[in-house]
């Protein structure tokens, strides 16, 4: 008679199992998931939440991820399988082929101005620091864009490869050195000879003849022009002076 | 909103435990198990972020998390007979220790699925009484039926799992 009520006292026993307390905290948002995903720039760890994507590194480990995000994020993070549809949105987000929707809370608003101009920046082009500076009304802010791009805590998908330093040089890269920023941009289809040849020679913006306007030598608008109909430019004084305005797509100079 | 997320967070620790074991008594297995409480708790910080400072202070949460998730079972197994003994039920738990080692992990799990066995108003009712220890009064408002109603379900069902008219499922 008795052991039914024994039985039925242990089964209040019952503890919940490991790690059930924080996959509670994922799903209602207050924890961020992560999983790791294969990518074209091979192993990459990313997390997200409700409001999108909120940190991503090629983190040699996962306890190494872990570590760094709970240091710089200050979230708590759960290991989760992903939702299925996901790595395919993450191969398209690097692809270009979509954008996705990250969480940048916790970041200064400056951080997020600068990361947010750096997401327009279209894949296969490149932006001076000196042009997020301006475009999100701190010209003279230069060095706090390259601040806020360093701490960058989603890099290849917020393309903060794509911001390098105005006399052609990669710059420094989060995301694994400058070789590995080099290497992201030629897949991202940059002609990174001519830029660096450009730059030496202190080019900063090609004109078109027939059109009489200049832009970053990157720009899209570049892409069809036969070589022997560019004109180059030291800055925009000379740029102006020839009677070329500036590119309204790329935004060299304010127009 | 931030004291809520730790009004909550709090409250998951806390509870975490009694609800994962209410699911588990009142399912039978521990897959579902987790799922109901998982719901459970999804569904109360839904709540939460609804109510105003005070009524979040004055909350009886153990009342109110029960009253949540026996609402959960009823709304997944409306209909389903809930499932018999499971071979080699559930999936291994990383937490074996000392305190629930294999052997009588299987019994309990055995046990779990005969409780899941008993009709719905009998088995919440034991469930609530002598798994979760409620009290008449937290019974009554957790399972909003009167208290002489949850008594003699209570009474009922312990017949039943004594093997008294076992079988019985006239409801």
């Amino acid at each position: 008679m008795a052991t039914v009520m024994i039985d039925l006292q242990r089964l209040g026993d019952v503890k919940a199992p490991a790690g059930f307390a924080d996959r509670v905290l994922a799903q209602v948002g207050m924890a961020d998931s992560y999983a790791k995903f294969e990518t074209v720039l091979g192993p990459v760890y990313v997390a997200w939440n409700r409001l999108g994507v909120s940190a991503a590194m090629r983190s040699k480990s996962a306890a190494e991820f872990e570590e760094w995000f709970r240091k710089d994020i200050g979230r708590q993070l759960v290991r989760v399988e992903p939702p299925h549809d996901l790595a395919a949105k993450i191969e398209d987000q690097l692809e270009g082929k979509r954008r996705m929707r990250f969480d940048l809370r916790g970041l200064t608003p400056f951080s997020q101005a600068v990361l947010r101009k750096t997401l327009e920046i279209p894949r296969g082009q490149v932006r001076p620091y000196g042009w997020i500076a301006r475009e999100i009304g701190h010209p003279a802010a230069v060095r706090a864009v390259g601040t806020a791009l360093a701490n960058n805590p989603i890099p290849y998908f917020i393309p903060c490869h794509r911001v390098i330093r105005t006399d052609g040089i990669i710059g420094n890269y989060g995301g694994g050195g400058p070789e590995a920023k080099a290497k992201i941009l030629t897949l991202e289809g940059v002609e990174l000879k001519r830029l660096q040849e450009l730059a030496r020679s202190g080019m900063r913006y090609e004109g078109v003849r027939s059109t009489k306007i200049f832009c970053f030598p990157t720009c899209y608008h570049g892409r069809r022009v036969k070589q022997g109909n560019f004109v180059f430019f030291h800055d925009e004084t000379e740029a102006r002076a020839a009677g070329y305005r500036p590119c309204k797509d790329c935004r060299p100079a304010v127009a | 909103m931030e004291g809520t997320d730790r009004v909550f967070e709090r409250l998951v620790r806390d509870h975490q435990d009694r609800i994962y074991a209410l699911g588990f008594a009142l399912t039978g297995n521990r897959h579902d198990a987790e799922d109901v409480a998982q719901d459970t708790f999804v569904r109360a910080y839904r709540a939460l972020a609804t109510y105003p400072p005070e009524r979040i202070r004055d909350l009886k949460q153990r009342a109110w998390l029960h009253r949540i998730a026996v609402n959960v079972v009823r709304n997944r197994v409306r209909g389903v007979r809930p499932r018999l003994v499971e071979l080699n039920g559930s999936e291994p738990d990383p937490r074996t220790g000392p305190e629930e080692d294999v052997l009588r992990k299987a019994e309990m799990d055995e046990f779990a699925a005969r409780v899941a066995c008993l009709p719905a108003r009998y088995r919440e009712a034991v469930v609530l009484r002598h798994v979760q220890e409620l009290s008449y009064a937290e019974m009554a408002d957790a399972l909003g039926q009167p208290v002489g109603t949850v008594k003699s379900n209570v009474h009922r069902g312990l017949q039943m799992l004594r093997g008294e008219n076992h079988g019985d499922r006239d409801d």
